[in-house]
């Protein structure tokens, strides 16, 4: 008797411990939407009482950090929505939106023509929301100023030059003091938009130099190191002395990196910041659906390794809650939401760029 | 004096002769039902797995099967790199684990006092259950730095030795510490638990007479093993070391951390590699479609290669026993 009532009483604890759980689990979530405080001033002029919906999306990692701000930032000023941004790549973001298991995808570069077929939900629109830089972070005592062409990137990413005191190198550098370290090359171990658009700018900068093409993921040499993520090349970039890789700029700032300054298509060296990658935005032809490619930009003040990021939804929009939210979210995005750029060391979009973009905003068809 | 008797007590061979009661038959059916599924869920994942890899397999499959090159943007894409490092970190996890896992349970089972028996036991199944990411984080954060160090000074001696240096020695003027070697590491740490425990087990079933009449024939403690314990555990222990190989040669995130991200076929430990676990969680979040294809192929490869590896240990096992039984 006393067997069967103990299992009778487990069995009914361990229930209400699970049902205790869920219960928690989810008031915690809708806890979290709603509290934090909002870093930006003004709302909206879309009714924001009346905005509700969950949406998802997933993609570009390069994009996270500011997707993580603006998520924040607009649903604090709209109580009744959600927005989920999951990361996970670029590659994965397309591949969720054309399966339709995304509400919009954040992505480094746009489709290939050939995927286009794929995409269950019909014609995609591309918003591009943010420039960023990518720095040649190196670690190497003595060396504060470092000054590099686009062939001497080529050539030190292909193990043509091995060492810091290469000829290469001197040439860029006249006035500083090189030593003869060897060089480590640090790259991306995952597949990512980083190394996509690095290896796009070595392709169009140095295509004599540069032979191993671009993709977001490349096949380096083999003496080469290899890091998870941008934070794990800057760690691996601090962890060996002569080390020299591409981190985004935000990613080099939080490891303490010492990164170059490159010399750009008009000949003038650019250290890489805010401001030069807002320059290299505005010195780009943009196609007529707001696809282009930010590197390797024309202008004296452009920071030549600067990319870029859109939001890919689609033109139609089935659902009419989720599809006022995407509107609404993209035109906070495109809006206020640049305020928060430069804070996390990203470059807002130029002026010209952005008025396309808004103007796109009515492209989409919602119900 | 009558009693009511069962149809057991009635008619003893009941059971033998098939005319069962519902419980039984029910239990019968639902084992069966358990059995199918697990073979269902199998073959089921066989099939989706190769449908999704068929866009590659298409095209690509000698290139795929026979090649060593994985170069997704030159549209080249082969698998003979990753199965080699799979292959090698598993076999370095293997040299360094096994010794380790048997010393461990025979230490525990014959020569520790009694008072460490527990505790070392407890010991080792806390290890078996630290998730596998876990030690991916303490390899690349803790282990990778001075490992590096290590091989550097191991590399610069071999280097000189004529045959060892091609293993041992240096790799393009470095010794990484993101490598197959530290790959192999981990995975040694990783496996030890399982392999011990399991043979800790198996060993523990050695019946005490035989143990008892080795010593009475005057054998020492050491002969007493190798004679009566290794014999009767030979192919448990076989068994252990092939689930923990089975485990080395899946393991994804603890490996792609401190593996080094380069397919490539080289006899050097030090100089870093791939395998396909890894490669398949690095490459899969940013893959267009066809390389998505290609990595799941990876993946029935890896499937195919556990199975044809999980056959190999056990007909090896299987002819053993019977060779050791005189059958």
């Amino acid at each position: 008797m006393t067997i069967t009532m103990r299992r009778r009483l487990s069995i009914a604890g361990a229930l209400s411990i699970a049902l205790f759980a869920s219960a928690c689990g989810s008031s915690s979530k809708t806890a979290s939407t709603t509290s934090g405080a909002a870093t930006t001033a003004a709302g909206t002029t879309a009714a924001a009482g009346d905005l509700k919906a969950t949406l998802n999306a997933s993609g570009s990692t390069f994009q996270k950090a500011f997707e993580d701000e603006a998520t924040k930032a607009f649903s604090d000023k709209n109580k009744g929505v959600t927005i989920n941004y999951a990361g996970g790549g670029s590659g994965k973001g397309r591949t969720d939106l054309a399966g339709q298991l995304v509400d919009f995808a954040g992505s480094d570069s746009p489709y290939a023509a050939a995927d286009l077929a794929n995409n269950k939900g019909g014609d995609v629109l591309y918003f591009p929301i943010m420039l960023g830089p990518i720095t040649l972070s190196y670690n190497l005592d003595g060396v504060d100023k470092l000054n590099l062409s686009a062939d001497t990137i080529a050539k030190i990413f292909s193990r043509t030059v091995k060492t810091w005191d290469d000829a290469a190198i001197k040439a860029d550098n006249p006035d500083a003091k090189l030593p003869s370290t060897p060089i480590t090359v640090v790259h991306r171990s995952d597949g990512s938009g980083t190394t996509q658009n690095f290896t796009a700018y070595l392709v169009a900068a140095a295509p004599s130099s540069w032979t191993l093409k671009s993709g977001s993921t490349v096949e380096w040499p083999a003496d080469t190191q290899a890091g998870a993520g941008n934070a794990g090349v800057a760690k691996a970039i601090n962890d060996n002395k002569g080390a020299i890789g591409y981190v985004d700029l935000s990613d080099a700032k939080a490891a303490k990196l010492k990164y170059a300054s490159v010399k750009n298509k008009a000949g003038k060296v650019v250290a890489p910041n805010a401001d030069s990658a807002s320059a290299a935005g505005a010195g780009i032809t943009v196609k007529d659906d707001l696809t282009f490619a930010a590197i390797n930009a024309d202008g004296d003040a452009s920071y030549p390794i600067t990319y870029q990021s859109w939001i890919i939804v689609y033109a139609k929009q089935t659902d009419k809650a989720k599809g006022d939210v995407v509107k609404a979210y993209l035109t906070y995005l495109l809006g206020d939401g640049q305020k928060l750029l430069p804070d996390l060391d990203f470059a807002p979009l130029p002026k010209a760029i952005q008025d396309k973009a808004v103007a796109q905003l009515a492209k989409i068809t919602v119900g | 004096m009558t009693t009511a008797v069962s149809p057991i007590e009635s008619n003893p061979t009941a059971s033998l002769t098939g005319r069962r009661g519902l419980g039984d038959r029910a239990f019968a059916g639902l084992a069966l039902l358990a059995g199918l599924s697990v073979l269902a869920i199998l073959l089921l994942i066989a099939w989706s797995t190769t449908k999704e890899a068929w866009p590659i397999l298409r095209t690509h499959a000698g290139q795929f099967f026979f090649t060593a090159r994985w170069a997704p943007s030159a549209d080249h894409y082969g698998s003979l790199a990753l199965v080699y490092g799979t292959l090698l970190t598993s076999v370095i996890a293997l040299v360094f684990a096994v010794p380790v896992s048997l010393g461990i349970a025979l230490f525990t089972t014959e020569l520790a006092p009694t008072w460490l028996r527990k505790p070392l036991v407890s010991v080792m199944d806390i290890l078996a259950v630290i998730p596998s990411v876990v030690f991916g984080l303490w390899g690349v954060l803790v282990l990778k730095n001075p490992a590096s160090r290590f091989y550097t000074h191991v590399a610069k001696v071999a280097d000189h030795i004529p045959v060892v240096g091609r293993v041992f020695g240096l790799f393009g003027g470095k010794a990484n510490g993101s490598s197959f070697f530290t790959a192999g590491l981990i995975l040694a740490v990783m496996i030890v638990p399982i392999i011990t425990s399991l043979t800790r087990e198996v060993i523990a079933t050695t019946p005490q007479n035989e143990k008892e009449a080795a010593l009475g024939l005057g054998a020492t403690r050491w002969e007493m093993i190798r004679g009566a314990v290794i014999p009767h555990s030979k192919g448990g222990i076989v068994g252990a070391v092939t689930l923990g190989l089975g485990r080395a040669m899946g393991e994804t995130i603890a490996v792609a951390l401190v593996i080094g991200a380069s397919a490539q076929v080289t006899s050097h430990a030090f100089a870093p590699g791939y395998s396909l676990p890894s490669i398949i969680a690095n490459e899969f979040g940013d893959a267009d479609p066809l390389k998505r294809a290609a990595l799941i192929a990876c993946g029935v490869l890896l499937f195919v290669l556990t199975i044809v590896v999980n056959v190999v240990a056990n007909t090896i096992v299987q002819r053993s026993i019977r060779r050791s039984r005189g059958a």
